[in-house]
């Protein structure tokens, strides 16, 4: 069904989320990957416990690397962007418009970040899942997402320009 | 004898003056009136940066902001934050008009509470000479412990009129549901309360919501 190979960006943010990384690589999960036509994976570990590096796995070239200044590169060529639920990869991920999958961190005591990721999924925007059910991902159909709505600052910035004023703007 | 009636007095006075400064900086915070006309052409600006995605979420937000209006900023930031300092530098590369300071940790991910106690303290009195040099006008964070410190330095000099400044706090786009420790602390002496899901509103006594702004 797939004739070309595909792209996959996998994010942990600033963090670690040791359990993301092994999930990862399950031979399980590969499959799954590789049977929607994932042919190759670039995956972000952050401070994870995993050796970064290039490994292939059950036909699916994995690339690890710890940081990059920026993942805008990274995310732009992915055909899919499999994130922790961190608001900063959300939003970035969603902002390209970009199939999201979140992968909820169980392991975070305080778990507020579920809350976006549920709100998110809600209003049609992602899908989500725990490390568990990651290989459940092949049943998951993309297309069903919708934008997520762009940003309306300008109303804040307004109110903010009433409240606070200088004497004499040059401009 | 004289000397302690005069002493007693004075002291009486001042907690007097205080006590009334308190209740009339909370009574116009409460009833939202926040304005600041300043004499000046522009408004020196503390932003207080977190890390990872309250970062990029603050300096969204910074970039819908007039950068000559809202001027000389303050970026401050955790001693050990390595990537914000690339992102706010990407950001102002075309401007000479900021700052960035470093404060410690006033808790570590994983440090205990009892511990977090002691490091929020040291953190705080590392703050005090930083805003009493800046003399900030508008304080803008959005939920990182960093904040707390440098909102609670800011309002004491503000209660005893070394400063009169105007605190702006914006929960993060990821609080849906509920408030971050910072914001339930805040949302006693922030000037302005910001919120970025409507259902928050219910869930604390003062918040504004404009939409999503990151």
């Amino acid at each position: 069904m797939h004739t070309q190979y595909k792209k996959c960006f996998i994010t942990v943010g600033t963090t670690r989320f040791d359990l993301l990384c092994q999930s990862i690589q399950q031979p399980a999960v590969l499959r799954a990957l590789n049977k929607l036509g994932y042919r190759e994976i670039t995956f972000q570990i952050g401070n994870s416990d995993c050796e970064p590096g290039h490994y292939e796995k059950e036909g699916v070239k994995i690339e690890m690397y710890r940081f990059k200044d920026s993942l805008k590169e990274d995310m732009r060529s992915a055909d899919l962007v499999i994130s922790h639920a961190g608001a900063g990869s959300c939003l970035e991920a969603l902002g390209e418009n970009k199939p999201l999958l979140v992968v909820i961190n169980e392991d975070l005591m305080d778990n507020h970040q579920m809350e976006l990721a549920e709100q998110l999924h809600m209003s049609g925007n992602l899908y989500y899942c725990t490390c568990d059910t990651l290989n459940t991902l092949e049943t998951v159909d993309f297309s069903w997402l919708s934008p997520l709505a762009k940003p309306t600052p300008n109303n804040f910035v307004k109110y903010l320009d009433s409240v606070f004023t200088v004497k004499n703007l040059s401009k | 004898m004289y000397i302690m009636e005069l002493a007693l007095m004075l002291s009486a006075f001042f907690i007097l003056t205080i006590t009334a400064r308190v209740m009339y900086l909370l009574y116009n915070i409460f009833r939202g009136i926040c304005n600041l006309n300043s004499e000046n052409n522009s408004l020196k600006t503390v932003y207080c940066i977190g890390s990872g995605g309250h970062t990029t979420e603050l300096l969204r937000i910074v970039s819908h902001l007039d950068a000559e209006k809202y001027a000389p900023r303050l970026y401050i930031m955790a001693m050990n934050d390595v990537s914000s300092e690339v992102k706010i530098r990407e950001q102002e590369r075309d401007s000479t008009e900021y700052q960035i300071y470093r404060i410690p940790r006033s808790r570590n991910v994983k440090q205990s509470y009892v511990s977090s106690v002691f490091t929020t303290l040291y953190a705080t009195i590392y703050t005090i000479p930083i805003i009493c040099k800046f003399k900030p006008d508008i304080i803008f964070c959005n939920g990182p412990g960093t904040c707390v410190p440098i909102c609670l330095v800011a309002f004491l000099l503000r209660c005893i009129f070394v400063l009169d400044c105007r605190i702006v706090f914006i929960e993060s786009f990821c609080r849906v549901r509920t408030l971050s420790l910072s914001g339930k602390i805040l949302q006693w002496f922030a000037d302005i309360f910001i919120v970025q899901w409507p259902q928050l509103t219910n869930v604390c006594f003062r918040g504004k919501y404009f939409g999503r702004l990151t």
